[in-house]
C-alpha cells in the first residue's frame, strides 16, 4: 500500500512539474500575444474615432461656413445645437481669436473667456508665437473630466481667414489676420472604451482557456506516455527488489521508455537465470557435501557389518544353515554398499569420465531402456536424429542417464491417455560472445594489463588508466568477451574526450583512425597474446567489442538435443524451480532429484539445459552439449 | 604361512574398523597395532617396526593424504594401503599417485581386505629382498622386472603404453603379479566396455582363494583384449609388459588421466 502511494506521489510530482512548466510557458506566450493584440486593437479603434471626430469637425465647419459669411448667428446657433444633440457629442463651441466662446452647444457657456492655458488651447499656444497650422494628431486630445468618467476626445479646428471673410459686407475681418477662431468639438469615447474593454476581456478569456486546455492536453499525454510507463517501471523495480524476478513489464512501445522496459525485462530474465544457476550450483554443492557425509558415515558402520559377517562366514563352513543366513547378510550389506556408491555418483562428486561418443547412439540406447514403458502408455515416439552429427566428448553413461530421466519424465507428464514424444538432434553453432575469456592483455610496450586484485565474477580483469573530462581514474574491464560488466572507477560522459592508457607507461590505448561502428565513439585496443588484438568502445552506454581471433575461431559447435512431449505442461512457478534438488511435483512418487542430477551432469559437461513449457500443450527440454570438451 | 614378525598398523578414527581389521588379522595370524588418528600412528611408526600401514583417508586433523606426505618426508619406506568411506575413483587415483600401493573402498569384505593385506605384505618382502640384492650387488637373480622406460604406471599395479594413432595398451606390472604369487584364473572386461581410471579393470584369482583386483591406469573404451591370456595364462608372468598385455583402448580424457600416472623411466635412477 505504502509503495503505491509513493508511486502515485512520484507520478504526480513528475506530471505536475511538467504541467506547471508547460502552463507557465503557454501563459507567457499567450500573455505577450494578447497584450500586443489589445494594444494594436486599441490603436485602431482610437484612430477610427479620431478620423471620425475630424470629419465631424470639418462637417460642422463646412455647414456653418455660409452662415458665418452671411453672419447669420441664429443659424450657426441652430446648427451647433442640432449637432450637439447627438448623444456622443459632449460639446461644440466656437471661439474667437481672443478666446471668447462665441457659440456653444451649451448656451450658458456663451460669452465665457477661455484662458490660453486651457487644455484646448495648449497645443497652439505653448510657444510664444501661436502656431497657425497643426497636424491632425496635434489637434487631438484625450482626457477625463474626473477619474471615474468616460474618456473624452477633443478636437480643435482652426478657422482660417480667407478672401470671402475680408470681402464680406457684414463685418469684415481684418485682412492680416490668419486665424479667425477655433472650432472645438468634444466627443465622449464611451463606445470606443467599451469596445476596447470587450476585446481585452475576450483576449483574457481566450488566454485562460488556451492555458488550461494546453496544460490538460499535455497532462494527458504526459500521463499516457511518461506517467504510465514510469509507473509500470517503478512497479516492476519494486517487484524485482522484493525478489520476484519473474515479473515482466508488458509491451510499452518503441520509444525510449519502451526500450528501457525491454532491457529491464532482459535484465530480470538474465538475473533470474544467473540466480537459478547460482542457486543450482549451491544446492548441488551442498547435496554433494551431504552425500559425501552420508557415504562416509554409513560406510563405517557398514564396514563393521560386512567384515564381521564375512568373517563369521569363514568360520561356519560346516554349518550350512548359518552359512546361508550369513550369506544373506553379506549380500544385503553389499547391496547397501552399492546404494551408497550410487548416491555418491548421483550427487556428481566425481567428475565425468569423458570420451568420444555418438549422441544418437546414446539416445537409441536410452530409448531401448524406456521403450516398454512408452508402449504401455500408448506413447508414440518420433525421432529426428541428425545422422551427420560428429562425435562429442562426453560421459556416455551420465548422458544416457539424462535421456532416460527426461524420457521417463515426459512419459509421466503424458499420463495413460497417450500422446507424442519427439527427440530431435542437430548441430548448432553458438557465438563465443559471453563465453570466451581474456586471460592475458598487454599494452604496445608489453606491460601486463591483467589485474588480479579487482575481479569480476571471480575472474581477473583488465586494468586501464582513463582521463575523461579532466578527471583521472581506472577502469577494470570484464574479461568475458561481450559481457560488458566493466568496473568504472571514473565517470565517463558520452561524447566527452576520453583518454585510455596503460597504467604503467601511460602509452595511449586509443585506436587511431577507427571509431565504434555502433555509436561512433572512440575505441580502445590492447593485445591479447597470443590471440591478437581486442577492441572495445569507450562509451559506457555502448556494448561494442571485437576480438577477431575468437570471432574467427568462430562459433563453438554444440549438439542441440530437444525432447518434447505433449503432456500437461509445467506451470510458471514450477519451471523456475524444477532443477532444484528435492523439488518434486510428483508427490510421494518422486524424489525430486532427477532433474537436479540432470542439471549437474549437463553443467559438468559445460553444457546448458533449458525448459519451455505451455500448460496443457506440453514441455520441451533443450540441451546444448559442446562437441569438444574443455581441456 | 606368514612369519610372525610381520606387523601391521591400522590408522582409522572409527573403532569398529580397527576392531574388524584386527579380527581378520588375528584369523590370518598377523600382528596388528592400531591408532585412532594419524599423529598417534606416526608416533607408533617412529618407535616400532611395521611391515604395512593401513590408513583411512578422511580423518580429523591429519588426513590420509597428509600422512602419505609425512611418511615421504620422514623417509619411512613402508607400503601404505588406503581405505576410505568416501570411495570415489578420484580418491583411488589420488591415493595411488601419492604413493599408496592400494586403495580399498569401505565397506569391504573379509576377502577384499585379506587379499589386499596379503599383497601388501608380499610387496614389502619383495622390496626388502630387492634392496638386499642391490646391496650385495648380486645381479644374477632377478627379483622382478621393472616396467620399460617409455611406459607410464599407475601406482605399482598397472601400466600404459601410448601407441601411435591415439590408442593405448594397458597391462599389469610384474611387481603386481609377483605380489599375488600364482595366478589361477584371470577375469577381464569385455570389448566395448569402458575402463575408468582408478576402478577395477581385471581380477586375478589365486590358489589361496583370494581375488585380487587391479585398478585401471587410464580411462577409455576397450577396442581389443588379449584373448591369448585365457589360452596361455603363463604369458602374463613370462612377459607382462609385451606379450602379456590386457587391453587396447581408445583413451577418453588422456590429458586429465595422465596427470596421475608416473613415468617408468624415473624408477631406474
Amino acid at each position: 500500500m505504502k509503495s503505491q502511494i509513493f508511486i502515485k506521489d512520484m507520478f504526480t510530482k513528475i506530471g505536475l512539474k511538467l504541467i506547471v512548466a508547460v502552463g507557465l510557458v503557454t501563459a507567457l506566450i499567450i500573455g505577450v500575444y494578447s497584450f500586443l493584440n489589445i494594444r494594436s486593437q486599441t490603436k485602431v479603434l482610437l484612430t477610427q474615432a479620431e478620423v471620425h471626430a475630424n470629419k465631424l469637425s470639418d462637417a460642422i465647419k463646412n455647414s456653418t461656413y455660409s452662415s458665418m459669411l452671411l453672419n447669420k448667428r441664429d443659424q450657426i446657433h441652430e446648427i451647433i445645437n442640432t449637432i450637439g444633440q447627438e448623444p456622443c457629442i459632449r460639446e461644440i463651441r466656437l471661439l474667437n481669436k481672443e478666446g471668447m466662446v462665441m457659440f456653444s452647444s451649451e448656451n450658458e457657456l456663451i460669452g465665457d473667456m477661455v484662458d490660453k492655458k486651457a487644455e484646448s488651447c495648449y497645443a497652439c499656444h505653448t510657444a510664444d508665437e501661436p502656431l497657425e497650422k497643426l497636424p491632425m494628431k496635434e489637434r487631438m486630445r484625450i482626457y477625463r473630466i474626473h477619474p471615474d468618467s468616460a474618456r473624452i476626445l477633443g478636437i480643435i479646428n482652426p478657422i482660417y481667414n480667407e478672401k470671402s471673410c475680408w470681402d464680406s459686407d457684414c463685418h469684415a475681418h481684418p485682412r492680416d489676420q490668419t486665424v479667425l477662431g477655433v472650432l472645438d468639438v468634444k466627443m465622449c469615447l464611451k463606445d470606443v472604451d467599451e469596445q476596447i474593454s470587450d476585446s481585452e476581456f475576450s483576449s483574457i478569456i481566450f488566454a485562460l482557456i488556451a492555458i488550461v486546455s494546453l496544460s490538460l492536453i499535455i497532462g494527458f499525454f504526459v500521463r499516457r506516455w511518461v506517467g504510465k510507463p514510469v509507473n509500470e517501471l517503478v512497479t516492476a523495480t519494486h517487484e524485482v527488489s522484493t525478489g520476484n524476478l519473474n515479473y515482466t513489464i508488458k509491451e510499452l512501445g518503441n520509444d525510449e521508455l519502451g526500450i528501457l522496459a525491454k532491457s529491464f525485462n532482459n535484465m530480470t530474465k538474465n538475473l533470474a537465470e544467473a540466480r537459478l544457476q547460482l542457486f543450482q550450483s549451491d544446492k548441488m554443492a551442498s547435496l554433494g557435501r551431504l552425500a559425501a557425509g552420508v557415504a562416509h558415515e554409513i560406510n563405517n558402520p557398514l564396514t563393521g557389518v560386512l567384515t564381521y559377517s564375512s568373517f563369521l562366514l569363514k568360520r561356519v563352513k560346516n554349518n550350512k544353515e548359518l552359512e546361508e543366513d550369513l550369506k544373506v547378510i553379506v549380500r544385503e550389506t553389499k547391496r547397501s554398499r552399492e546404494i551408497v556408491k550410487s548416491l555418491l555418483d548421483f550427487a556428481r562428486q566425481s567428475v565425468p569420465k569423458k570420451h568420444s561418443a555418438n549422441i544418437n547412439e546414446i539416445i537409441n540406447n536410452a530409448i531401448e531402456v524406456v521403450n516398454n514403458q512408452l508402449s504401455l502408455k500408448h506413447i508414440n515416439l518420433e525421432e529426428h536424429l541428425d545422422s551427420s552429427l560428429p562425435k562429442a566428448t562426453l560421459d556416455a553413461n551420465q548422458i544416457q542417464q539424462v535421456f532416460i530421466n527426461l524420457l521417463v519424465n515426459a512419459a509421466d507428464a503424458i499420463g495413460d491417455s497417450g500422446g507424442n514424444i519427439s527427440i530431435d538432434t542437430k548441430l548448432i553453432s553458438l557465438s563465443p560472445h559471453g563465453i570466451a575469456q581474456i586471460k592475458s592483455a598487454v599494452c604496445p610496450k608489453r606491460h601486463d594489463l591483467i589485474d588480479n586484485e579487482v575481479k569480476i565474477n571471480g575472474m581477473p580483469t583488465i586494468k586501464v588508466k582513463v582521463i575523461s573530462n579532466g578527471n583521472e581514474g581506472y577502469i577494470n574491464f570484464d574479461p568475458i568477451y561481450g559481457k560488458h560488466r566493466h568496473n568504472y572507477g571514473i565517470e565517463i560522459k558520452q561524447g566527452k574526450d576520453v583518454q585510455v592508457s596503460c597504467p604503467k607507461c601511460i602509452i595511449s590505448l586509443i585506436a587511431k583512425d577507427s571509431s565504434c561502428p555502433k555509436c561512433n565513439s572512440k575505441v580502445y585496443e590492447f593485445e591479447v597474446p597470443p590471440q591478437g588484438m581486442f577492441w572495445g568502445c569507450t562509451n559506457p552506454e555502448c556494448d561494442w567489442e571485437k576480438w577477431e581471433a575468437v570471432d574467427e575461431a568462430g562459433h563453438k559447435d554444440f549438439v542441440e538435443i530437444k525432447i518434447s512431449d505433449t503432456g500437461n505442461g509445467i506451470t510458471k512457478e514450477d519451471i523456475s524451480r524444477i532443477f532444484e534438488p528435492f523439488y518434486t511435483t510428483k508427490g510421494q512418487k518422486g524424489t525430486g532429484l532427477g532433474l537436479a542430477v540432470i542439471w549437474g551432469i549437463i553443467d559438468n559437461h559445460n553444457g546448458t539445459i533449458n525448459v519451455e513449457s505451455e500448460l496443457g500443450k506440453g514441455t520441451t527440454f533443450i540441451i546444448h552439449l559442446p562437441i569438444k570438451a574443455k581441456s | 604361512m606368514m612369519a610372525n614378525e610381520e606387523k601391521i598398523i591400522i590408522i582409522d578414527d572409527e573403532q569398529v574398523i580397527l576392531d574388524a581389521v584386527s579380527k581378520i588379522a588375528s584369523l590370518e595370524r598377523w600382528n596388528v597395532d592400531v591408532a585412532l588418528n594419524a599423529k598417534e600412528g606416526l608416533n607408533k611408526l617412529s618407535s616400532n617396526q611395521y611391515s604395512l600401514i593401513l590408513s583411512d583417508i578422511m580423518m580429523p586433523e591429519m588426513d590420509g593424504f597428509k600422512l602419505l606426505e609425512e611418511l615421504y618426508n620422514r623417509h619411512i619406506d613402508i607400503p601404505v594401503i588406503m581405505i576410505t568411506g568416501y570411495s570415489t575413483v578420484e580418491n583411488a587415483v589420488k591415493s595411488l599417485h601419492k604413493g599408496a600401493i592400494d586403495f580399498i573402498p569401505k565397506p569391504f569384505t573379509f576377502e577384499e581386505i585379506a587379499s589386499s593385506i596379503n599383497r601388501g605384505l608380499n610387496y614389502r618382502n619383495i622390496k626388502v629382498k630387492f634392496e638386499e640384492a642391490e646391496k650385495c650387488s648380486t645381479n644374477d637373480s632377478v627379483i622382478y622386472v621393472p616396467c620399460p622406460p617409455k611406459y607410464k604406471r599407475m601406482g605399482y599395479m598397472s601400466w600404459v603404453n601410448l601407441e601411435y594413432e591415439g590408442a593405448a595398451v594397458v597391462g599389469v606390472t610384474d611387481l603386481f603379479l609377483e605380489t599375488i604369487e600364482d595366478t589361477l584364473m584371470v577375469e577381464l572386461m569385455e570389448v566395448d566396455e569402458l575402463l575408468i581410471q582408478g576402478s577395477s579393470c581385471a581380477k586375478f584369482e589365486t590358489n589361496d582363494g583370494l581375488i585380487h583386483t587391479c585398478l585401471a591406469p587410464l580411462g577409455g573404451r576397450i577396442v581389443e583384449r588379449n584373448e591369448r591370456i585365457f589360452t596361455n595364462p603363463s604369458l602374463l608372468e613370462k612377459d607382462p609388459f609385451f606379450e602379456g598385455w590386457l587391453y587396447r583402448i581408445i583413451p577418453s580424457d588422456i590429458e586429465y588421466d595422465m596427470k596421475y600416472l608416473n613415468a617408468c623411466s624415473s624408477d631406474r635412477v
